[in-house]
């Protein structure tokens, strides 16, 4: 189980002490030279990511200009305004909102996919992946563009089928729905792939098996499949969560906060406020708000991944 | 008595194996027709982009006719972007910094992810979580410090800046799963090594590197692409045109007073998102396996 070093760990003693110092020092040295190889990795960890996470909470109680320290102030600000409320919601709106439908498409893609002869998949899920793998905030513009006013090319397709042009952008509610169906468009692939590959590790006889007991297809799917599958659903989902929880590209691109930062998720308002607008302090806060949110995802992903170790050991 | 059983039973199969092939073909006609559905949405967006940058601006200022279909196609946005030398810098930029971070991502990655999977030392458990609690870090959460950090190390507007803080994207989630690669190497290979008296080094040159050498690639693509892609760093740390990579550049720049050159803007977005796109026609499944490895073997 531990690395190589300990393999002769059980020897020593009988070989006499002379053997048993150069085990040790070759352990010693071992670990040296492991801590030597990992400390650009520590390096980068701490300085920044450790440190600066650190420095945002202070950051976050000085006042404008850093001059001194109002301690919780910033977020007492931040929590009287109704602005930064209309914030929480949209994010968790669009978090949530975004993440099940594209859990869903995924699920059901991946599942298609799963179907049809093993020849064929290899095209159709090359094609699929594309909006995953355009840089997120170049496929906005181009979402941007169909939901141009004037020129929206979604509009003109609607108007084929006597719907009436639709404000994509221009009225709250649709530039809320916007933003998710573009986040929707850019992560499902990512879904059904993950899922794919779930479905692919489940082994046939479990479905043979059931099959004999003569269970149909829904079945199978809810008694086989989803109990198999259940631990990455999860990790995917909460994993989304995080990243669409923190998403900025999209808000950014497609509506910047508007129409009257009722778009505003908490990355784009943190940036609006922090970088935009000078208030570094009060932009740290608003990012720091994210961070227990994201901590309670972190901590149930991790023990998923850790429940799949254990299940695989 | 045996032979009317055989009977039955045939019969019996025979009308089963039909339904059931029934039900198969109408499964697969769904599938397919999802698939097809689900491919038509994905790809209008890219394909719309296409589109519009082969129109004249007079062509996209049209509003008669299907938006859709291009009449007199032209390659003018395009010519006209690569004779841009600011668009030519952001490209420039773009490429430098992806190649250093992705040069310093891996070396950092593999010595660690060698040092973490194999050798141990007090608190690598620790660390190896660690990481991967990084890796969950999103961008937005600490770009407000960094920006500080960068700030007073004189680093902002500069491509070094972002040189700097992007390896806290792709470390990461690289030395992730080239834990999870070289942890799949057998221990046999290494003793045997080790009996033959190869050093820590030679042993991750010439064993790990090259067994573990689809890992390697996948984590090589996925640095790339993170850092090719990256968009938050870039916007709170850059401002200047000159050393803006292609996201912020095109996102930025391309968009300037009330007129859009919709066109221009549209042919720019596609270039850059080329060398992704074509990074990943050519090596899907090592994209793929690192992506799901990233999940599935932790």
């Amino acid at each position: 189980m531990a690395a190589d070093g300990t393999l002769v760990a059980g020897a020593p003693a009988a070989a006499g002490s002379g053997r048993a110092n150069t085990m040790q020092r070759f352990a010693r040295q071992r670990s040296t030279i492991a801590f030597l190889m990992a400390l650009p990795l520590i390096a980068l960890i701490g300085g920044l990511v450790v440190y600066p996470a650190g420095y945002a909470m202070w950051l976050s109680t000085l006042n404008r200009r850093m001059t001194a320290n109002i301690g919780l102030g910033n977020f007492e600000i931040l929590l009287e305004s109704d602005t930064f409320w209309m914030v929480i919601m949209q994010s968790c709106i669009f978090a949530v909102g975004a993440v099940i439908a594209k859990a869903l498409i995924g699920f059901w893609l991946a599942h298609m996919l799963h179907h049809i002869p093993a020849k064929g998949q290899r095209k159709w899920r090359g094609m699929l992946l594309i909006p995953w793998v355009i840089p997120p905030a170049l496929s906005t513009l181009g979402w941007w563009w169909m939901f141009d006013p004037s020129y929206s090319s979604i509009n003109w397709l609607l108007n084929i089928f006597a719907v009436p042009a639709v404000p994509w952008l221009g009225e709250p509610w649709w530039a809320r729905f916007s933003v998710i169906l573009v986040n929707v468009w850019y992560g499902s692939p990512f879904f059904m792939i993950m899922y794919l590959a779930a479905l692919k590790s489940v082994p046939d006889q479990l479905y043979e098996a059931a099959a004999i007991d003569g269970a149909t297809g829904w079945q199978g799917l809810r008694y086989v499949t989803l109990p198999m599958m259940q631990n990455i659903i999860s990790i995917t989902v909460l994993f989304s969560l995080i990243v669409t929880f923190a998403n900025y590209d999209i808000v950014r691109v497609l509506t910047n906060g508007g129409p009257r930062d009722l778009t505003q998720v908490f990355a784009s308002y943190a940036f609006q406020v922090g970088i935009l607008s000078g208030n570094l302090p009060r932009g740290a806060a608003v990012s720091l708000f994210m961070f227990p949110v994201l901590a309670v995802f972190a901590y149930f992903i991790l023990r998923g991944i850790n429940r799949r170790n254990k299940e695989q050991m | 008595m045996s032979a009317s059983t055989a009977n039955t039973i045939a019969s019996y199969t025979g009308k089963k194996l039909g339904s059931l092939r029934s039900e198969r073909r109408w499964a697969l006609w769904t599938a397919y027709a999802s698939l097809i559905v689900a491919t038509i949405i994905f790809l209008a967006p890219p394909f719309y982009m296409l589109v519009t940058s082969l129109k004249s601006s007079s062509e996209i200022s049209n509003l008669s006719g299907n938006p859709w279909l291009v009449r007199a196609p032209t390659l003018e946005n395009y010519k006209e972007l690569i004779a841009n030398p600011l668009f030519r810098g952001f490209f420039v930029n773009s490429v430098i910094i992806t190649l250093c971070v992705v040069a310093i991502s891996m070396v950092i990655s593999v010595l660690a992810a060698f040092s973490l999977a194999r050798m141990k030392f007090w608190g690598s458990q620790a660390l190896a979580t660690g990481v991967f609690l990084t890796y969950l870090v999103p961008d937005t959460l600490l770009f407000i410090p960094l920006y500080q950090i960068v700030g007073s190390l004189g680093l902002l507007n500069s491509i070094w800046g972002l040189i700097l803080i992007y390896p806290t994207l792709t470390v990461p989630f690289c030395t992730w799963i080239m834990i999870g690669y070289f942890a799949s190497i057998p221990k046999e290979l290494d003793e045997a090594a080790l009996i033959d008296g190869a050093g820590w080094m030679q042993m991750l040159t010439k064993i790990f590197i090259p067994v573990a050498l689809p890992g390697i690639i996948a984590a090589t693509i996925f640095a790339f692409t993170v850092s090719w892609a990256a968009f938050v760093y870039p916007t709170a740390f850059v401002t200047t045109p000159e050393h803006m990579p292609l996201t912020i550049g095109v996102v930025s720049q391309l968009i300037r007073g009330d007129t859009f050159a919709w066109g221009q803007i549209m042919a720019g977005a596609l270039m850059a998102a080329l060398p992704p796109v074509v990074v990943y026609a050519f090596l899907m499944d090592y994209y793929i396996a690192g992506l799901t490895a990233g999940a599935t073997k932790g």
